[in-house]
């Protein structure tokens, strides 16, 4: 009801009866104006809106993923995803059942990283106006050594990826479209905190990192190629797709380098450390393959060689994804 | 996956390119009708497997390349309306008609949705009954059977609200104008695959021999292709002109009766305005008078001015084999993906669009 965003009592219910207790945390519970936090050295900070449907789909909900976006995107940059915050956007007449999981998914994953979420915000806003429910979530994290970005980007470089492609899209794609595909297809949704900090602990300092989500891997490595100028070449015998995902591509006529990932991050480490990141990666995901590698040349160009040896540009994702007519 | 992954072999394609490579005796442009095939040979860099002497051309095959403007203008024109729900099939909303583009409208606030299968205009018809619904219907005879099918559907269950605009093209026709025009040089042409499910191969058997040019009906994968090419090749050295049907797992000689039936019953042929091409006759579909109550540009006023299209764009030739996006002096400048200037551009089975995807220089 627009009552629980009015800031009267059912709002109070909402929030100490449902909210607070699925949450529960110390820092939560003091119910300040704002959180007071314990933090030292260098930060890393971050924040993600969520707004996808299906809310529920397989392998997760909005929740989850509102949790995972952003301590990966801390992840990314090799911080150690510490607090969050939470606020919902819900639209009247959402069920507080749906509510209820969707925050429980959302405080699971956070418990399992040892994040904890210490502030937040509830509005509810008239039917119509939002799709049921919208997250936006903020983070904080301490570096575990030093920031990993962009300028890591050299020549020589290995590109690694940590498991197959295009799954989170595929689901959804799927669930829209209401197609049966037996249900092995689940969307990769998850936490990718613990991989990154094995990385850092096998002593690997990556060049790059970036989770593969909306645009997928297109996107991540267009945007690395541009950056740097370097042409990245890949190989796509090496890049694993499921015979789900590829259904789907094949349905739609999309290529599985365009759909999202919400748990498949891309990699770029020193020649040297290639074998040693790909078994950190392989723990995690039998799927983890080397892919390809940056290349001298400066023209800012994704080049992926096909198993013929044939080579054409993989271009970045542009407009919204529409499926092939013919 | 197993039966995709059977015609992506590895070892077999390999295998059939160092064939094409060696019997390619003499130059061979081939003209890839579909814009499906031209999107799997950029998609999967099957110009490098097949040899210098191999030049494949561009047809005429997209649905929405061959989209003029006017018939744009005229969607936008009845989308404009508060008491219409335009529905159309996907790529079309990015065509940009000779002021806006669906997509455009649809961002301003009209009510424009892209569908996956026509028949779901059934349930968006049924849950607004106070709205005007309007099937934008394009394609070849490809999809041609889909639209008859949802008006069939329309008609048997007395939906009052559902309207067509109907935009539907045939492939011969398109085919013979080009191959009319004496400046035109194509040796051999690859068929379109999904066309032929519905239209059965005979449909080309005039075609090759009135002009004598082999034709192969192929499907979209590599193997397919290269199977494809390397029968057109032997076809070239052998100087005969038969239709090779290489997609014979899904395309008979007289096709998909029931599809042919449907489409009879609620369309004749008409002349229609390809855009690039100029009109040509009998080459696309109207409803048949007895079911025009459905006939959308009856009901509505569809009376447009519509600009000529731009001077710079070369798709006409591209259409017609004539050029290579590459010979455009606004490929990839001025006209991309996401500005598309001519319609080439728009679609990703477009030419312009797929050599900009994958091949925007060589590599």
């Amino acid at each position: 009801m627009l009552s629980h965003g009015g800031g009267g009592e059912e709002m109070n219910s909402l929030i100490n009866d449902l909210i607070f207790k699925i949450f529960d945390n110390e820092i939560l519970s003091q119910s300040n104006d704002s959180a007071l936090l314990n933090l030292s050295g260098k930060l890393a900070f971050s924040t993600d809106s969520f707004v996808v449907t299906p809310i529920f789909f397989n392998g997760g909900n909005i929740g989850k993923i509102a949790a995972c976006g952003t301590i990966n995107d801390l992840a990314m940059v090799g911080a150690r995803a510490k607090y969050l915050s939470c606020a919902l956007i819900i639209e009247e007449g959402f069920e507080i059942d749906k509510l209820e999981r969707v925050l429980t998914s959302l405080a699971d994953i956070c418990k399992s990283c040892g994040v904890k979420v210490v502030c937040g915000d509830t509005k509810v806003v008239p039917k119509g106006k939002c799709d049921g429910i919208f997250i936006n979530t903020s983070g904080i994290g301490e570096l575990i050594d030093g920031p990993v970005g962009l300028n890591g980007l050299k020549q020589g470089a290995k590109i690694l990826l940590s498991g197959d492609i295009g799954r989170h899209g595929a689901v959804v794609l799927a669930n829209r479209e209401e197609l049966s595909l037996g249900g092995n297809l689940k969307s990769d949704c998850k936490s990718l905190k613990e991989i990154v900090e094995e990385l850092f602990n096998a002593g690997i300092k990556p060049l790059s990192m970036r989770d593969a989500t909306r645009g997928g891997l297109s996107a991540v490595l267009n945007e690395w190629a541009k950056f740097s100028k370097f042409d990245i070449l890949i190989k796509d015998e090496f890049i694993k797709v499921s015979d789900e995902v590829a259904g789907v591509c094949e349905l739609f006529g999309f290529e599985p380098y365009e759909l999202a990932n919400e748990g498949t991050f891309v990699l770029a480490v020193d020649a040297k450390d290639e074998e040693k990141a790909l078994k950190v990666l392989r723990k995690f995901d039998a799927n983890a393959n080397s892919v390809g590698e940056i290349l001298k040349d400066q023209h800012s160009r994704v080049i992926l060689q096909n198993i013929y040896g044939s080579k054409r540009l993989l271009e970045a994702p542009k407009g919204e994804l529409l499926p092939r007519i013919c | 996956m197993t039966l995709i992954n059977e015609f992506r072999d590895k070892d077999l394609i390999l295998a059939l390119s160092e064939l094409i490579k060696r019997e390619s005796v003499k130059p061979l442009n081939i003209m890839e009708i579909c814009g499906g095939h031209t999107h799997s040979i950029m998609k999967f860099g099957l110009t490098g497997l097949v040899g210098e002497k191999i030049n494949f051309v561009h047809g005429p095959g997209c649905p929405v390349c061959i989209m003029p403007k006017s018939r744009i203008d005229e969607a936008v024109k009845i989308a404009s309306r508060d008491d219409v729900i335009l529905c159309t099939l996907a790529d079309m909303l990015k065509v940009p008609g000779s002021i806006t583009s669906l997509q455009k409208l649809r961002a301003d606030g009209a009510d424009i949705r892209a569908l996956y299968s026509p028949l779901d205009c059934i349930k968006i018809a049924q849950e607004n009954l106070s709205k005007n619904i309007i099937f934008f219907a394009i394609g070849f005879e490809t999809t041609t059977p889909m639209t008859a099918s949802l008006m069939q559907k329309t008609v048997e269950l007395g939906i009052k609200n559902l309207f067509f605009h109907i935009n539907h093209v045939t492939v011969p026709a398109p085919v013979r104008a080009i191959m009319d025009d004496e400046s035109v040089k194509i040796d051999a042409f690859l068929g379109p695959s999904h066309v032929s499910v519905i239209t059965g191969y005979e449909i080309y058997e005039d075609i090759a021999k009135d002009y004598k040019r082999p034709i192969a009906v192929s499907g979209f994968e590599p193997l397919d292709i290269m199977d494809s090419v390397l029968n057109l090749v032997r076809q070239q050295n052998a100087g005969t002109y038969n239709v090779y049907n290489e997609y014979a797992r899904v395309v008979s000689r007289s096709g998909n009766l029931k599809a042919k039936e449907l489409i009879n019953r609620y369309f004749e042929p008409c002349d229609f305005n390809w855009r690039g091409l100029g009109v040509i006759k009998d080459s696309g579909m109207k409803i048949r008078q007895e079911f025009s109550y459905l006939d959308a540009r009856m009901k509505f006023d569809c009376e447009v001015n519509s600009k000529a299209e731009s001077k710079a764009c070369i798709c006409g030739e591209i259409l017609r084999g004539r050029a290579k996006p590459y010979d455009c002096k606004i490929f990839a400048k001025a006209c991309t993906p996401k500005n598309p200037i001519g319609s080439c551009m728009v679609s990703s089975e477009g030419a312009c669009a797929a050599y900009f995807k994958y091949a925007k220089e060589a590599i």
